[in-house]
């Protein structure tokens, strides 16, 4: 009972560990205290300038029940800019998640639920709000409308990627990619057929995605689905991982490889849909954030998920202060800002850390 | 633990891949399956791990239908190493054997010291204690086999399933691995494709042929030359000794008629003795 494969000296009882610069508590620490700080700096940057100390009295007035008083500050931080910072990270969390976990389920490290044909939906669905000039549900329309787009997009491509009752990610690949085709084809179409000019800024703006519409009203519904889908998704990190190995090796663990890809495609759809639902298109984040978290902490979804979150929030939030403020007082699209500052970004980290490019992995 | 097969069949695309296998494996018996390429070895195995169920026929675990437990439950007890599949996930060794663990745990479970203490000892065995930081995909292939080994060994299995458990390994890893399944005292089903292997370390060798099992036994008494020859198309010398059973390989002209297949080797090799001449 003692018989082990090759008898040569190993390490002493300490178990190593991957080097790296913090250990995990740590580093989830400081990022956690990066989001609180970068909402209070983010919050008071803009064309009036409030100082970060003036923005934390302001919130505590006001979180411990306080009411508006009155002033200029107060309403800048308050009513505007705090509301959209706070949708911001929520925003950025939920989308880079979104990328973690549809990473994982296709089984291949450059997905993003974009591949998979969501945010083209959910673009059509907005397209057809913006150029009927529909609006029968007042300001929720265009949100509703992109949120059922986005549903809808997902439930055609797993129907059809469907087959013999199971999911294969291969397929799901190939049909995701083939009706995300479809459906910015059909957005174009509905694009180029429209006379006004004014519709099609607005549709240009919210394919490109942005913050501006952000308000205390959008705000609670958005963040407890960015949350309570954030739980359910870190409860099954741990199968997550089994399911990346493949589906052989998922099924050898005991994990039904086809019911946890449903599961967490339906997690995933509710999540981008919801959050596309109030910022439009805003593009990858939900590719290069969870690479980043794995250059960070390795690619173990127990501990990449929660990384994941934290550095999509303060990301998008940053991303969003640049869309602010580069051509203020009128505003960029977001999703430029994040091409702009994610690439050169990412090359940096990916060329520094050597990783993510190795033949063998 | 105790594996039945009862009359397994299973088809793929209307073709019968597994045809009426029935197989008894006593509790903690090494049983090694031996057969041609496409012979229904992968197969026959992905039933014992529920990969597969079986058109008709069952598969029973101590006595209890396979099919009858929750999946979760099967890989509790059933440790499986087959051929890898590729990942772009750069897992560490230690967080791939830690996964062993899985079927163990639920939704809100932390690894406990138990659970350690498994992946610990699943590490230690397979010689990879000092490989625990290494990402899998920069390992050579017989290391990464080693870690799929510690893997199904972190389960703490009571049956062992390997398909082609010494691929990739060098010759001494391949008398170690299978030294050390044997010395599990586990029951063990293991597809190998080298017969000395098989007759080395397996108590018994079950032969299939197109989906049938033709025969099933202990090694030296199933492992003649006139099975080796009419299952796999070679003449067979069998050598037994003190020092154990080898087998002496030579391809043999298998074609029905003249003119030999192109594949024949036979031929080719007395057309390059007429060239020479």
């Amino acid at each position: 009972m003692t018989t082990t494969i090759d008898e040569r000296p190993v390490a002493p009882a300490v178990r190593p560990r991957r080097a790296r610069a913090l250990p995990y508590p740590v580093l989830l620490i400081a990022l956690a205290a990066a989001l609180v700080a970068s909402t209070l700096l983010a919050t008071g940057v803009g064309p009036v300038g409030v100082p970060a100390g003036e923005v934390a009295r302001i919130l505590l007035h006001h979180l411990g029940g306080g009411t508006d008083t009155g002033a200029a500050a107060d309403l800048i931080v308050w009513r505007i800019r705090f509301p959209r910072v706070l949708l911001g990270a929520v925003v950025g969390a939920g989308l880079a998640l979104a990328g973690a976990v549809v990473q994982g389920v296709v089984r291949n490290p450059v997905a993003d639920p974009y591949l998979l044909g969501l945010s083209h939906g959910a673009s059509v669905g907005a397209v057809l709000v913006l150029t009927t000039g529909a609006a029968f549900l007042g300001a929720l329309t265009l949100p509703l409308a992109a949120f059922a787009g986005a549903t809808a997009a997902m439930a055609v491509v797993l129907a059809m990627a469907r087959h013999r009752g199971r999911l294969l990610p291969m397929r799901l690949i190939l049909v995701g990619v083939a009706f995300g085709h479809l459906f910015a084809g059909v957005t174009s179409f509905m694009l180029a057929c429209t006379d006004s000019s004014a519709a099609q800024q607005q549709i240009i703006f919210w394919m490109l995605g942005g913050l501006s519409g952000a308000q205390w009203a959008t705000l609670p519904v958005t963040a407890a689905v960015v949350a309570g889908v954030t739980a359910l998704l870190l409860l099954r990190a741990r199968r997550l991982n089994a399911l990346v190995l493949g589906e052989e090796a998922s099924t050898a663990l005991g994990v039904n490889a086809t019911r946890l890809r449903w599961y967490l495609l339906v997690l995933t759809t509710l999540l981008t849909g919801t959050v596309v639902a109030v910022s439009g298109g805003i593009g990858f984040v939900g590719l290069i954030v969870p690479h980043l978290a794995r250059m960070l902490v390795g690619a173990d979804h127990r501990r990449m998920l929660p990384v994941t979150a934290v550095l999509g929030a303060v990301f998008l939030l940053w991303a969003d202060v640049a869309a602010r403020i580069l051509v203020a007082p009128a505003e960029l699209p977001i999703g430029i800002l994040t091409a702009f500052l994610g690439v050169p970004f990412f090359l940096l980290v990916m060329r520094a850390r050597g990783l993510a490019t190795r033949e063998s992995a | 633990m105790r594996l039945d097969l009862d009359s397994v069949t299973v088809a793929l695309d209307g073709r019968p891949v597994l045809d009426r296998v029935s197989l008894s494996v006593h509790s903690g018996q090494f049983v090694a399956l031996a057969g041609p390429n496409g012979s229904g070895k992968s197969t026959l195995l992905r039933t014992v791990y529920r990969a597969r169920r079986p058109d008709s026929g069952t598969v029973r675990l101590d006595g209890r239908d396979l099919w009858s437990v929750p999946a979760a439950e099967t890989a509790r007890h059933t440790g499986v190493l087959m051929q890898e599949q590729h990942t772009g996930f750069e897992f560490t060794v230690a967080e791939t054997v830690a996964l062993g663990r899985t079927p163990h745990l639920g939704l809100f479970d932390r690894l406990t010291r138990a659970d350690h203490e498994a992946i610990d000892e699943a590490l230690a065995r397979t010689g990879l204690t000092a490989f625990t930081a290494r990402r899998v995909g920069e390992l050579s292939g017989g290391e990464r086999q080693r870690v799929l080994l510690a893997r199904a060994l972190a389960q703490r299995p009571r049956l062992l399933v390997l398909d082609e458990p010494t691929n990739h390994l060098d010759l001494r890893h391949q008398l170690d691995l299978l030294e050390l399944v044997r010395d599990l005292g586990v029951t063990v089903v293991a597809a190998l494709h080298s017969l000395d292997l098989a007759a080395t370390y397996a108590d018994t060798t079950a032969v299939l042929q197109d989906g049938r099992l033709v025969a099933h036994g202990p090694s030296a008494e199933v492992l003649t030359p006139e099975t080796i020859g009419a299952v796999f198309g070679v003449d067979a010398t069998v050598h037994h000794d003190e020092q154990g059973t080898r087998f002496v390989l030579r391809p043999r002209c298998v074609c029905p008629d003249e003119p030999c297949h192109w594949s024949c080797r036979t031929r080719r090799r007395a057309e390059v003795g007429a060239d020479a001449r």
